[in-house]
């Protein structure tokens, strides 16, 4: 059944990503250069519309709070992220859209594969040396702003209702979507 | 529809409107996306066919396996088990965005050139039609891409979008140091007109 589920979910998420123009390199550089906000202006609501509904189906019982997966803050989380944004620059791939890229034949996306394939290794060797320096210094264990209902994880806005913090954060994000310039006409590289 | 299916790309609330459809899907059906751990789960798989230490079963461990190596044994030997596992949910998740990927290409009007599909036109401009050199540029980037991921325990799928739909505080602290550095790089990289 997860399988299923998994190739159902994987082809659906692997269709979006290229439909969005996610996959495109092009659209990537030109978000980070702040020259086209379409990815820029598609994240911020997908983000925000998602938080909002996850909050809500969580609060009525549709979705189980124990599907939920929240990740440690470590001083690694920003530092990698660094790291990730300057190959993300660079490159114009993240992990998933280099490999959806590669699906719809592009070519760079190969090496960007194998690169990663390698960064990754690198890491994995390099860990055992790492777990015990400052990069694995604890930022807040597993926290989040609004209360997911899972004692898993901590809640730094626990004396507010889940739904205001998510809902407020949801809107906001979907307004700065809405106000964020579009794209002009000129910019895609695939205006048919 | 058709045009829903066929068009080359979908204007950014369709785009955004789908985008939080698909993760709100898989959380409520399975469990948040993520990407970039199935990058250490294959690269394991090809460490293991040369060696047979490095994965090993062991009733000792939570998961059931163990491996030398620090990473692929962390957390009870998580990864170790996956990489003898490799038919579950997160990996075959993986192959099946690359078909999506491939399907969505295939349905839309051929419009972009073969060159397109080694260099963006952002490239070519600032560095010209060596194939070479987008190549060499496109593997340091997965490199660093990947290394800065496992460092942060997650990507844009698993941090940015799955961590921040989650209003979990570490993706708010990735896409932070994401975007602190890759768009002064980006306007730098690709100083120019277009």
């Amino acid at each position: 059944m997860n399988i299923i589920l998994s190739i159902v979910l994987g082809l659906l998420f692997g269709f979006v990503l290229q439909k969005i123009g996610a996959a495109n390199p092009q659209n990537i550089i030109n978000m980070l250069r702040l020259k086209d906000f379409h990815l820029m202006k598609t994240i911020f609501f997908g983000i925000g519309i998602s938080s909002m509904f996850l909050f809500v189906l969580l609060n009525i019982g549709i979705i189980d709070s124990a599907n939920l997966s929240v990740k440690t803050s470590y001083t690694g989380v920003i530092i990698g992220g660094i790291i990730f944004g300057l190959g993300w620059a660079i490159a114009g791939f993240c992990p998933g859209t280099g490999i959806v890229a590669a699906g719809a034949g592009r070519k760079d996306a190969l090496l960007f594969i194998l690169g990663g394939l390698l960064g990754a290794f690198v890491f994995t060797l390099l860990y055992g040396l790492l777990k015990a320096t400052f990069l694995f210094g604890n930022l807040g264990g597993k926290a989040t702003l609004a209360a997911t209902g899972n004692a898993k994880f901590t809640t730094l806005f626990a004396s507010m209702p889940e739904i205001v913090i998510a809902g407020g954060i949801g809107i906001v994000f979907m307004i700065i979507a809405w106000i964020l310039p579009g794209t002009q006409k000129n910019q895609h590289s695939i205006v048919k | 529809m058709k045009n829903f299916i066929y068009q080359s790309q979908w204007g950014w609330l369709l785009s955004g409107v789908s985008l939080g459809i698909v993760f709100i899907l898989t959380v409520a059906l399975v469990k948040p996306i993520g990407v970039s751990t199935q990058f250490v789960i294959l690269d394991g798989m090809v460490w293991d066919f040369f060696s047979d230490q490095i994965v090993v079963e062991d009733n000792t461990a939570k998961s059931g396996y163990s491996s030398p190596n620090a990473y692929l044994n962390k957390s009870g030997g998580k990864y170790a088990k996956n990489v003898a596992n490799p038919i579950n949910y997160s990996f075959i998740f993986v192959f099946a965005m690359i078909a999506g990927g491939f399907i969505a290409s295939r349905l839309q009007p051929a419009g972009e050139s073969k060159d397109n599909l080694i260099a963006p036109l952002v490239w070519t401009d600032r560095f010209g039609d060596s194939q070479a050199k987008r190549y060499l540029a496109v593997f340091v980037g997965g490199f660093l891409v990947l290394f800065g991921s496992r460092l942060a325990g997650g990507c844009t799928s698993g941090h940015m979008m799955s961590g921040m739909m989650q209003t979990s505080l570490s993706g708010y602290l990735f896409t932070l140091g994401t975007f602190a550095v890759a768009v002064p790089v980006a306007i730098l990289m690709y100083k120019g007109e277009k």
